[in-house]
C-alpha cells in the first residue's frame, strides 16, 4: 500500500494548493512594493535637488561670499574653497596613516595583534561622527584657543583612517602570494616588495579605498560644527576658522529668511553633484580596473 | 653554426657583473635595516588606530569627569536641563535617541529586507545591479542635504496629510495625538529610516548571497514555492546575519546627527505622541556645545557624548561579530 502511494505521487504531482500559490505571489508583490517604497524618496530627494537648485546656481553663488540677510545675491564660494581645504588637510593626515595601517595588516598582521587592530578600526567605523568632533575639539581647539580649518580636518582624518585601512587590507591580500615570491626570488627586500610590486599593484583597488573614504567624509557635517566652526569670509589659514560647504547648508537651511533657503539647496546640489561624481568615478575606475571583482 | 657563438658570449660576458651586482644584495644588512624601518613604520600606522579609540577614550573620560561628579548616575535619570541653574538630566535625550531609532527601525527593517530579498532572489539578473547601486546611492547622500529635503519636502507632507490622517485613524492610542505641526519625532524617525536603509539592505543582501545554493535547491525539490523557499531555505538561514545589519543600522541611527536635528523640534521633553517634538544626544551636542559656557555645562555634554560612544561601541561589536560569523563562512547553526 505505501509502496503504491509513494510511486503515484511521484507519477501525478499534485497542484500546488492556492492557498500557498496565493501567497506566493502576495510575498513577491511585498518584495516589489518594498522596492519602490525605498526608491521613491531617492528620486524625490534627486528632483528636488534640481528643481530647486539648478535655478539658483548661477555664476555669483560660485564666485562670491555671503552677503549679509537681507541684501540678494552673494553665494558660497568661500565654503566651497572652505571645504575642498579641509578635505585637503584630511586627506594629508589621513591618507598615508589610512594605507600604512592597511600594509601593517596585511602584510605583518596575520596574527592575534593584527586582529585587533581590525576589529579595532571596524569599531572605529562605527563611532558617530558628532562624537569625533568633540574629540577633534578637545585635542586641537582647546589647545589653539580657537576654531580652526586644523581641527576640522583632525575630525575629518580620524574618520577617513578606519574606512581607508580595511580597504586597502582587502585590496592588498588580493594580490596574489605568487607575485611577492617572485620579488624575494629576485633578492628583492621585504619593503621594497610592499612598495613597488604589491601596492602597486593593487594600486586601483586602495584609490577606490581613499575616494570612497573621501566621498564619506566630503558632506559631513557634525565634527565640523565645533572645529572648523564656519566664517562668512574668505580663510586659507589652518589656525583660522573656516567656512565649508555641508556647514553653510545647514546654517540657511535653519534660517527664517527664503533667499538663504534658496541658496541652501543650490549649494546641497552643489554638494551632492560633487560627490556622486566622485562615486560614480570610483566605480567606473574599479569596473576598467586591475581587481574588477567588488 | 658560426652565427650563434658570438651571441653566447655575450651572454657570459653579461652574466658577469650582474653577478657581481647581486652580491651585495643578498649579503647587504641594508635590506634588513630597510625592512625593520619599514615594518616599524607601518606599526606605528596600526597602532595609530588602536591609539585613535584610545584617545577618543581618554578625552571623553577625562573631561566628563565635572559633570560625573556632580550628578554621578543621577544625570541620566534626571529630566531637568536647565543651563542656567547647572542642573543637567539626560533622560529627555536619551529617550529621544532611543525612540527615534526604533522607529526607524521599526520602518526600516521590513522595506531593507523586502529590497534584499528581491534583489537576491526574485528580480531579473539584469535589474540587479541598477537596483543595488540606487540603493547604495541613499548612502552617499550626506545627512545635512536629508535634512533639508525633510525641512522642506518631508515635513508639509507629514503636516498637511499624514498626521492628520494617523490622529484621526489612529489617535485613541496616544502616540499620534497633538496638534500635526510636522516637525516631531515621527519625522525624525521617518528620515532616519530612510538614511539606515542602505545599511541594512546591503548587508542583508551579503548574508542572502552567502546562503549555499543547495539550501534553496533543496527546498525547491520538496516542491516549495519560490516564497517558501526563501523563508525556509534562504531567510531562516540567514538568520543571524541579517540580525547583524539590523543592529548595524541601529548603530548608525543612533549615532546620525544633522538629519534630526534639523526635523526633531530640539525640545528636551518627554512625550509620548510621536507628533510632539523631541531631542536627541546628538542632537543637543549640534546644537549646544559651540555654546556651552561653564565647565559643568560643558563637561555634562561631552558626558552625553561619552554615553552615546559607549553604546555605540556595544552595538556595533555585537554587529560586527553577528556578520563575521556569518560572512566567514562558518556554518550558522539552524536553531541558534
Amino acid at each position: 500500500m505505501p509502496d503504491t502511494g509513494e510511486v503515484s505521487a511521484l507519477h501525478s504531482v499534485p497542484p500546488i494548493a492556492l492557498r500557498r500559490r496565493v501567497t506566493d505571489h502576495v510575498m513577491t508583490g511585498v518584495a516589489v512594493l518594498t522596492v519602490i517604497l525605498v526608491l521613491v524618496p531617492l528620486f524625490a530627494i534627486f528632483a528636488y535637488l534640481v528643481y530647486r537648485g539648478v535655478g539658483s546656481i548661477n555664476w555669483a553663488f560660485l564666485t562670491q561670499t555671503p552677503k549679509p540677510v537681507g541684501e540678494a545675491g552673494g553665494g558660497m564660494a568661500n565654503a566651497i574653497v572652505g571645504s575642498a581645504f579641509i578635505l585637503a588637510l584630511a586627506s594629508i593626515l589621513g591618507v598615508p596613516m589610512g594605507v600604512g595601517a592597511g600594509i601593517y595588516l596585511a602584510e605583518y598582521g596575520r596574527n592575534r595583534f593584527g586582529d585587533v587592530i581590525r576589529f579595532t578600526a571596524d569599531v572605529l567605523n562605527g563611532v558617530p561622527s558628532i562624537v569625533i568632533g568633540i574629540v577633534a575639539y578637545s585635542i586641537v581647539v582647546l589647545y589653539q584657543k580657537h576654531f580652526s580649518a586644523l581641527a576640522g580636518g583632525v575630525a575629518l582624518a580620524i574618520m577617513m583612517v578606519p574606512t581607508i585601512t580595511r580597504t586597502t587590507e582587502e585590496m592588498l591580500l588580493l594580490v596574489p602570494q605568487a607575485l611577492r615570491e617572485a620579488a624575494y626570488g629576485l633578492g628583492v627586500p621585504r619593503w621594497r616588495t610592499t612598495l613597488s610590486i604589491t601596492l602597486r599593484t593593487a594600486t586601483s583597488g586602495v584609490i577606490t579605498g581613499i575616494m570612497l573614504a573621501f566621498a564619506r567624509v566630503a558632506g559631513e557635517t557634525a565634527p565640523l560644527l565645533f572645529t572648523a566652526f564656519g566664517n562668512q569670509f574668505w580663510n586659507l589659514r589652518a589656525n583660522q576658522p573656516t567656512a565649508a560647504l555641508p556647514l553653510q547648508i545647514f546654517t540657511y537651511a535653519i534660517s527664517p529668511y527664503d533667499e538663504w533657503h534658496r541658496q541652501a539647496w543650490a549649494g546641497a546640489l552643489v554638494l551632492i553633484i560633487l560627490i556622486v561624481t566622485a562615486v560614480a568615478a570610483v566605480r567606473f575606475a574599479v569596473r576598467r580596473g586591475t581587481f574588477g571583482a567588488a | 653554426m658560426p652565427a650563434p657563438q658570438p651571441i653566447e658570449d655575450t651572454k657570459v660576458r653579461d652574466l658577469r657583473p650582474a653577478g657581481s651586482e647581486a652580491a651585495p644584495v643578498l649579503r647587504g644588512t641594508s635590506g634588513e635595516t630597510g625592512d625593520r624601518v619599514f615594518k616599524f613604520a607601518m606599526l606605528v600606522c596600526g597602532l595609530a588606530v588602536l591609539g585613535m579609540l584610545v584617545l577618543i577614550v581618554y578625552e571623553l573620560v577625562l573631561r566628563s569627569g565635572p559633570s560625573w561628579h556632580a550628578f554621578g548616575f543621577k544625570f541620566f535619570a534626571g529630566r531637568d536641563w536647565d543651563p542656567v541653574n547647572e542642573q543637567f538630566g539626560a533622560l529627555p535625550f536619551v529617550y529621544g535617541t532611543l525612540v527615534s531609532s526604533f522607529l526607524a527601525l521599526l520602518i526600516a527593517v521590513p522595506l531593507s529586507v523586502g529590497v534584499a530579498v528581491f534583489t537576491t532572489e526574485m528580480c531579473p539578473k539584469m535589474l540587479r545591479g541598477p537596483l543595488s547601486f540606487f540603493v547604495e546611492l541613499l548612502a552617499a547622500i550626506p545627512s545635512v542635504v536629508y535634512g533639508l529635503w525633510a525641512i522642506f519636502v518631508l515635513v508639509p507632507i507629514l503636516s498637511t496629510y499624514v498626521e492628520p490622517f494617523l490622529s484621526r485613524t489612529l489617535g485613541w492610542s496616544g502616540f499620534f495625538d497633538g496638534p500635526p505641526y510636522g516637525i516631531s519625532m515621527l519625522a525624525a524617525g521617518i528620515i532616519l529610516a530612510i538614511m539606515i536603509i542602505p545599511i541594512i539592505s546591503s548587508i542583508t543582501r551579503e548574508v542572502l548571497l552567502v546562503v549555499p545554493q543547495h539550501q534553496r535547491e533543496a527546498a525547491l525539490a520538496l516542491g516549495a514555492t519560490r516564497w517558501e523557499m526563501i523563508r525556509v531555505g534562504v531567510l531562516r538561514n540567514a538568520r543571524a546575519g541579517i540580525m547583524g545589519g539590523i543592529i548595524l543600522g541601529l548603530g548608525r541611527a543612533l549615532g546620525e546627527t544633522m538629519a534630526v536635528t534639523m526635523v526633531i523640534g530640539n525640545r528636551p521633553e518627554i512625550a509620548k505622541s510621536l507628533f510632539a517634538p523631541g531631542y536627541t544626544m546628538a542632537s543637543v551636542l549640534a546644537n549646544e556645545f559651540s555654546e556651552a559656557t561653564g565647565d559643568v555645562y560643558l563637561s555634562a555634554l561631552i558626558e552625553i557624548g561619552l554615553a552615546l560612544f559607549l553604546v555605540t561601541i556595544v552595538v556595533n561589536a555585537l554587529a560586527r561579530l553577528l556578520v563575521w560569523t556569518v560572512t566567514r563562512g562558518q556554518p550558522s547553526r539552524a536553531n541558534a
